[in-house]
């Protein structure tokens, strides 16, 4: 059915208001504010602290860019997806992001990651801790720039370490750890879970006792020689093997991440700990919240990631985050520049005192409001240089979930078999032989 | 099949009065010509139906094809230049791996089992929501629909949270069971894992095969009840020999539906458990190896093996246990 024309004057007042309203959406959108390029950063979920310091950036930069963040998934392996997906994809819009370093080789191999300019990784780098920036580099590129650095400290209750005899200002192993546990009928907090917590563990255990996962990390999927079955995968295996089949990690441990983990800490039963820094400020709140008894923070001290072979230094976990830009970006010059303030120390302490995480800078570690707020921090520091990142391939993500499969739950590790089978494992899943 | 043919050739109308026949009949000849008007009807139809047919074509057809390409080739996203054609390869590597074989058995069981306790549980809930008094009907229907409009993974994180070690009461709850362990963590092995995701899932999706099987309920003619009562039936001999059989096609349509749904279970195995400790799933290996691994190849082979499965599924309940899609509809068999 056809619908009666509107009047002549209707038309004309609808015409001329059609043009008001083009005209005025054409002059703002060439208005001089959206001149300002516009870099997207895409950020891992924090309290907030990257989108203070790229409202910070956008403010110096004085109108050559503007930053937007982008807030990433929670997990580390849900964000390596989601990159992976738009960089593989030819997504314009990857100009800055933040990049767990275990995923980096496996975005630098196939060039997704636009090359670091000399001048800003000399600038970046200057008076960053080595380990943060073994974590940045692949084939002996600088291809990210550190921003901050993460490592796991050994937490403990000082009332449980004084009454087994413990002197903390020693180095402590994992046996000793294992032993107060029994005795005393207290809980260690370790992460069992089938996931990404678990490879952390099992890394830092096998390097602490001077082995690695990978021999060759750098080699091809088909030339990969995996370093489980020797003495070091074995002690790795072992210790993670008593504490399952003996109950020490809590009823809890099959299911425990760092968030769970930091509750048993925190309950009753608690006595060690190993941890990132974010236990300090999350405890501290809920003792603030009333959650937590007043007194808790008296009782907890911190040393260095506990040793496995006594006469050997340990090898922390490493984690932490580094900026990349992608290949496809339409201003690489520009988020370099950003990059470049974002990275800067005084960034970065602000960063670690309003969000707990530690600053990949020695510099940073040097202010006094840092100390203020983490009286942990030169041993935070001091794990930083010991720190040894998991295995840098571009397969990680396939030898982590690997490791996960065969050393989850704790309880069924079998020291003997347990890492000569996950070797085996890792390998055929490489060699497209094996299902994951 | 033969119970399908109809009696009447189709082409015929019903009323020769009516239709286009000519008048005087045509005694030997199988079809009535057709008139102009049925062309143009025809004509018509198309032109109505082929948007949809083409963006059906376009949205269904294209995506599966290209997966069915791609499962022969060796491919991972992150190494576009070593991208090898493999030819079946990947179907080889998936068929005699035993992490298939273990994805494909604890998919079978979560279906059967959910779809089993579904169906009694939906016919009870149907009967209840048939049976209410009118004052109520409204209000139980509502209250016995609430967990559908629930979405899955909300759903599936208030199971999780319900049974987690750490946050969970349900351990509390059970703490006065002989025997029971109050501090079981479910989600630390696989046979109470799959309890709790089974739970969630029966939980869920029970109001929908009860909404299928209320729809066949009220297609039962009463006065087939009714006689069957004045001829001495008891209220099981009225169930098993008048109401089931009059409602077998909603039946088997709700089963063959809920199959289906249930064969692709993702959801709640990816909030609770993500595939740890034997609660590995076909829907979630698939997902584990495209999007996890980026093995593109590998994964769309195992995709296509499960829309084949799916494929299978649908094709056993319509062919062997002769379902009738439109007979559900108010339709006559």
């Amino acid at each position: 059915m056809r619908q009666s024309r509107p009047s002549g004057r209707h038309t004309r007042r609808l015409a001329s208001a059609a043009v008001v309203a083009t005209a005025a959406l054409v002059l703002a959108g060439c208005g001089p504010a959206e001149d300002i390029p516009v870099l997207t950063w895409y950020t891992n979920p924090d309290d907030g602290g990257q989108a203070t310091i790229a409202q910070q950036c956008t403010e110096a930069a004085g109108g050559a860019y503007r930053i937007e963040t982008s807030i990433l998934p929670n997990d580390a392996a849900s964000q390596r997806e989601q990159l992976t997906r738009r960089l593989a994809a030819g997504d314009t819009s990857m100009d800055i992001m933040s990049l767990d370093p275990p995923f980096i080789p496996e975005l630098a191999e196939p060039g997704f990651l636009a090359p670091v300019p000399e001048d800003v990784a000399a600038s970046t780098t200057e008076d960053t801790l080595e380990g943060a920036v073994a974590g940045a580099t692949w084939k002996d590129n600088l291809v990210t720039v550190p921003f901050w650095a993460n490592t796991q400290l050994l937490w403990y209750r000082e009332s449980v370490a004084e009454e087994a005899g413990l002197n903390m200002n020693e180095p402590v192993t994992w046996d000793q750890l294992i032993e107060v546990a029994r005795d005393q009928d207290k809980e260690l907090g370790v992460q069992g879970a089938r996931a990404e917590a678990m490879t952390v563990w099992l890394n830092a255990l096998v390097e602490s006792a001077g082995g690695h996962i990978l021999e060759n990390p750098e080699a091809s999927a088909a030339d990969v020689q995996t370093g489980l079955d020797t003495e070091a995968g074995h002690q790795a295996a072992q210790i993670i093997s008593t504490i399952g089949q003996e109950g020490l990690g809590g009823p809890g441990l099959a299911t425990q991440q760092e968030n769970e983990a930091m509750l048993l800490f925190q309950g009753d039963s608690g006595s060690f700990m190993v941890n990132w820094p974010f236990v300090w400020p999350a405890t501290n709140a809920a003792v603030e919240d009333g959650a937590l008894p007043e007194d808790l923070p008296e009782d907890i001290g911190w040393a260095l990631y506990p040793r496995v072979v006594e006469d050997q230094e340990p090898a922390p976990p490493l984690g932490g985050i580094n900026l990349g830009v992608g290949a496809e970006s339409e201003h690489p010059e520009l988020a370099w520049e950003a990059i470049e303030c974002i990275v800067a120390p005084e960034h970065q302490t602000e960063y670690f005192i309003t969000n707990g995480n530690p600053p990949s800078s020695a510099s940073a570690f040097d202010d006094p409001a840092v100390e203020e707020a983490f009286p942990m921090a030169p041993t935070i520091r001091e794990s930083l240089e010991l720190a040894a990142p998991r295995p840098q391939t571009p397969y990680y993500s396939e030898v982590s979930t690997a490791v996960q499969q065969r050393f989850t739950p704790p309880g069924a590790v079998d020291p003997e078999a347990t890492p000569a089978e996950t070797g085996q494992f890792i390998m055929e899943v490489l060699r497209g032989e094996s299902l994951l | 099949m033969p119970t399908n043919v109809p009696a009447v050739d189709p082409a015929v109308p019903a009323d020769p009065g009516r239709g286009s026949a000519p008048p005087g009949g045509s005694r030997g000849r199988r079809k009535a010509p057709t008139s102009e008007r049925a062309k143009a009807e025809a004509r018509l139809g198309w032109w109505l139906a082929g948007p949809a047919f083409v963006i059906m074509v376009a949205v269904i057809f294209y995506p599966v094809a290209q997966a069915v390409w791609d499962s022969l080739f060796s491919y991972r996203l992150t190494a576009p230049a070593d991208r090898e054609f493999i030819g079946l390869r990947n179907y080889a590597t998936i068929l005699t791996d035993g992490v298939f074989w273990s994805a494909l058995g604890v998919t079978a069981l979560i279906t059967v089992v959910t779809v089993f306790v579904e169906l009694i549980l939906g016919f009870i809930l149907a009967m209840i929501m048939h049976k209410a008094i009118k004052s109520t009907r409204g209000l139980v229907r509502t209250v016995i629909l609430v967990p559908y409009g629930i979405i899955t993974v909300v759903s599936a994180y208030a199971w999780y949270y319900m049974f987690s070690i750490d946050s969970g009461y349900v351990n509390n709850w059970l703490s006065w069971l002989p025997g029971f362990n109050d501090e079981l963590n479910w989600f630390a092995q696989g046979g109470t894992s799959l309890v709790v995701i089974m739970f969630s899932e029966i939980w869920k999706t029970t109001p929908f095969i009860s909404l299928l099987l209320l729809a066949g309920l009220a297609q039962v003619p009463e006065d087939l009840s009714e006689a069957a009562a004045v001829d001495g039936a008891n209220w099981w001999q009225r169930l098993s020999r008048v109401v089931l059989p009059n409602m077998k096609a909603a039946i088997m349509v709700a089963v063959l539906f809920r199959a289906l749904d249930a064969f692709r279970v993702f959801d709640s195995i990816f909030i609770m458990t993500n595939g740890a400790y034997g609660t590995e799933v076909l829907s979630l290996l698939a997902y584990r190896t495209s999007i996890g691994r980026l093995e593109i190849g590998l994964g769309s082979a195992i995709s296509v093996v499960l829309f084949l499965c799916v494929a299978l599924i649908a094709f056993v309940a319509i062919k062997v246990f002769n379902v009738d899609l439109a007979g559900s509809k108010g339709g006559r068999k």
